[in-house]
């Protein structure tokens, strides 16, 4: 650790917690997110979330090393947690905090990228099936069906299989497309309550496109279980992403993810377990954080429980 | 109630169907040559792999490869591995056994830890053992599979030595469980591997058998029942808990998929003798026979599951047979 990345770390820890009494003070004002704060848990996730994405922006800043490279692969093999690694270093003599927080840019970003195509289309299919019902959505939930019956991993191993090594992107893409389904199914039951509701009924005798009726009057107010679902489903996807790299089939190395730093440590776990640790807590943090943050946020957007 | 078991029965029949020739097109749609794909190293003669591709019918319109591939599978026929040198059938039915095992013992540490501690913390709601547990839950909840495992490992395979860190009995004294040592022995090496597994599952059901008490508690019939004095202990295990079990029918359901998906990486960390590991070798390989035909047997396993599932439902809740859409409703609930 150099005294600029020391420097970078502690600006980080202290950003993201004023970020957080900041919001918490905002929050005070309003009934619904009062109730968000109301859960202790959804403020310290809401904190680890900030310090961690704080963390892969700034990998560059915070990060003392290059990820990939190795300084000394004799004298510097699974050194111990120190203050000059401050996370050890993995049998390569890499700096482990280096990769954690370049890391942190691939799994966050591929968990944040395949849950916005997944709640996506997962939006998309179950209000179209929700709002056409008949045949479209009889097709289009029989096809959710046979998704939620594949066992992904199966499925994505199989891709891996005959594709050789997916890139980066389709890789993000394959993860998205898979994970929508559950999304589909909690949208379109909200859809076929809402398009009962007088209002949408209204759009529609005036004569409103369907589309318009869709994005304009109906998805906006199915917003709040989007929102958890949302969150629930970066988790997921982070998860998906961190197995597939822990198979050797996801992210490619020597590229730093989570998920292959985990797999790196694996072989020296007895001699080395730091090298697993950190990311496997750093996996744990985020996937608690973002459930903790969706049970807030399901209290807070759950229009039941507004003051009449 | 016959009929309705029925279409159940159709829908899933249907659904491996499309598995299957969703399957089929993404094989189909992969680049390569079938002489490389096939074999994993390639046949550097010309003629060898025309005769190959004659023999395995590569070279007919795709519509016949696709029939002829069903009648394959009709007849029990998952295809034929050249890196293992044995038909596919074969080495799944080696594997298949140890990992029905394995997520048969996380399946039972998956809901019978799991509803323990959930009716635990709703008969102490809001009480400290609900707060700590409910925070050790979302906790366990958050865990990747595969890290658990390793710290598993690490913490009572290695520094401990209370369990074998892998593999799935004594090679030399148990190559088969056909006495008690033996049976003690697999049981003893399943340990870790099906805790791995189990505990994950397990603190999600805690917190869903929670959430699904709470749900029913908030019903009318509930009231009356305290309201016509019952002691509290029987408005929770005989009211709610009887009514809040049926979603967890339906979780039982959603289990699977989650178990297999598991089992691929806790197999391989365990050196587990199952269906996952053979699964990720068979990457490793190129062995894309063994990865598809596992990738079916999963699907069907799910499938098969999710039936279960929805007859015991069916049994438990005259609701849902009644009203075929009230299923979709209870499980996106």
């Amino acid at each position: 650790m150099t005294f600029g990345s020391w420097l970078a770390l502690v600006v980080a820890i202290v950003l993201s917690a004023e970020a957080v009494r900041w919001l918490r003070q905002r929050a005070m004002q309003h009934e619904r997110w009062r109730r968000f704060f109301r859960h202790p848990t959804a403020a310290w996730g809401s904190g680890i979330l900030t310090f961690l994405v704080i963390v892969a922006i700034a990998a560059p800043l915070v990060a003392p090393l290059d990820p990939i490279v190795q300084p000394d692969p004799v004298g510097l093999k699974n050194h111990p947690p120190s203050l000059t690694f401050l996370m050890g270093t993995d049998v390569f003599s890499r700096d482990v905090w280096s990769r954690f927080a370049y890391g942190a840019r691939v799994s966050l970003g591929i968990g944040a990228l395949g849950a916005l195509i997944a709640v996506t289309l997962g939006s998309c299919v179950g209000a179209v099936a929700g709002y056409y019902r008949r045949w479209v959505d009889a097709i289009l939930m029989r096809c959710v069906d046979i998704g939620l019956a594949l066992p992904r991993i199966f499925i994505l191993l199989m891709a891996v299989a005959l594709w050789d090594r997916l890139p980066f992107a389709w890789l993000t893409l394959v993860i998205g497309l898979t994970s929508w389904f559950g999304t589909s199914r909690l949208v379109r039951a909200e859809v076929l309550a809402l398009r009962e509701r007088d209002f949408v009924v209204a759009a529609r005798a005036l004569g409103v496109p369907s589309g318009r009726v869709i994005f304009g009057h109906i998805l906006p107010n199915a917003a709040a279980p989007i929102i958890v679902s949302a969150a629930l489903s970066v988790g997921n996807v982070l998860l998906l992403e961190a197995s597939l790299s822990f198979l050797g089939i996801g992210v490619a190395p020597p590229r730093p993810s989570w998920g292959n730093m985990i797999a790196d440590g694996a072989v020296t776990i007895y001699t080395a377990p730091w090298t697993t640790l950190f990311a496997g807590l750093a996996i744990s943090l985020v996937v608690m954080s973002l459930n903790a943050v969706a049970d807030g946020l399901r209290d807070a957007l759950d229009p039941r429980k507004d003051p009449a | 109630m016959t009929a309705w078991l029925l279409r159940r029965l159709a829908a899933s029949v249907a659904i491996v169907f499309a598995v299957v020739t969703f399957v089929f097109i993404l094989i189909h749609l992969a680049p390569g040559d079938p002489c490389i794909v096939g074999t994993g190293e390639g046949i550097p003669d010309p003629e060898v792999c025309r005769s190959l591709v004659r023999q395995f019918g590569l070279d007919q319109p795709i519509l016949v490869q696709y029939w002829r591939y069903l009648a394959e599978l009709a007849h029990g026929n998952l295809g034929y591995s050249f890196a293992l040198h044995r038909p596919v059938r074969d080495a799944l039915a080696d594997t298949l056994p140890f990992t029905l095992q394995l997520a048969g013992a996380a399946l039972l540490i998956d809901f019978g830890l799991g509803l323990a501690l959930g009716i635990y913390q709703a008969l102490r709601l809001n009480r400290l053992p609900d707060v700590v547990l409910g925070n050790i839950t979302l906790f366990v909840y958050s865990l990747p599979t595969f890290w658990l495992g390793l710290i598993l490992l690490l913490l009572f395979g290695e520094t401990l030595r209370l369990f074998p860190v892998g593999g799935a009995g004594d090679p030399i004294l148990c190559p088969l469980v056909d006495s008690f040592y033996c049976l003690a022995d697999r049981l003893w090496h399943m340990v870790l591997p099906a805790a791995t597994l189990g505990l994950v599952g397990a603190a999600g059901t805690a917190r869903f058998q929670r959430a699904a008490m709470l749900e029913v508690a908030q019903q009318d019939f509930v009231r009356t029942a305290r309201a016509k004095g019952l002691p509290e202990r029987r408005v929770v295990l005989r009211h709610q808990l009887r009514n809040a079990l049926l979603s967890v029918i339906t979780r039982f359901g959603l289990t699977l998929p989650f178990l297999l998906t598991g089992a691929v990486l806790v197999e391989t960390i365990f050196a587990w003798p199952g269906m996952g590991r053979l699964t990720v070798d068979a990457i490793l390989r190129r062995d894309y026979a063994v990865v598809t035909a596992a990738a079916l047997i999963a699907s069907a396993l799910v499938v098969a599951g999710s039936l279960i599932a929805d007859m015991l439902l069916g049994f438990a809740d005259p609701r849902i047979r009644v009203r075929d859409d009230a299923f979709v409703d209870v499980v996106t609930a």
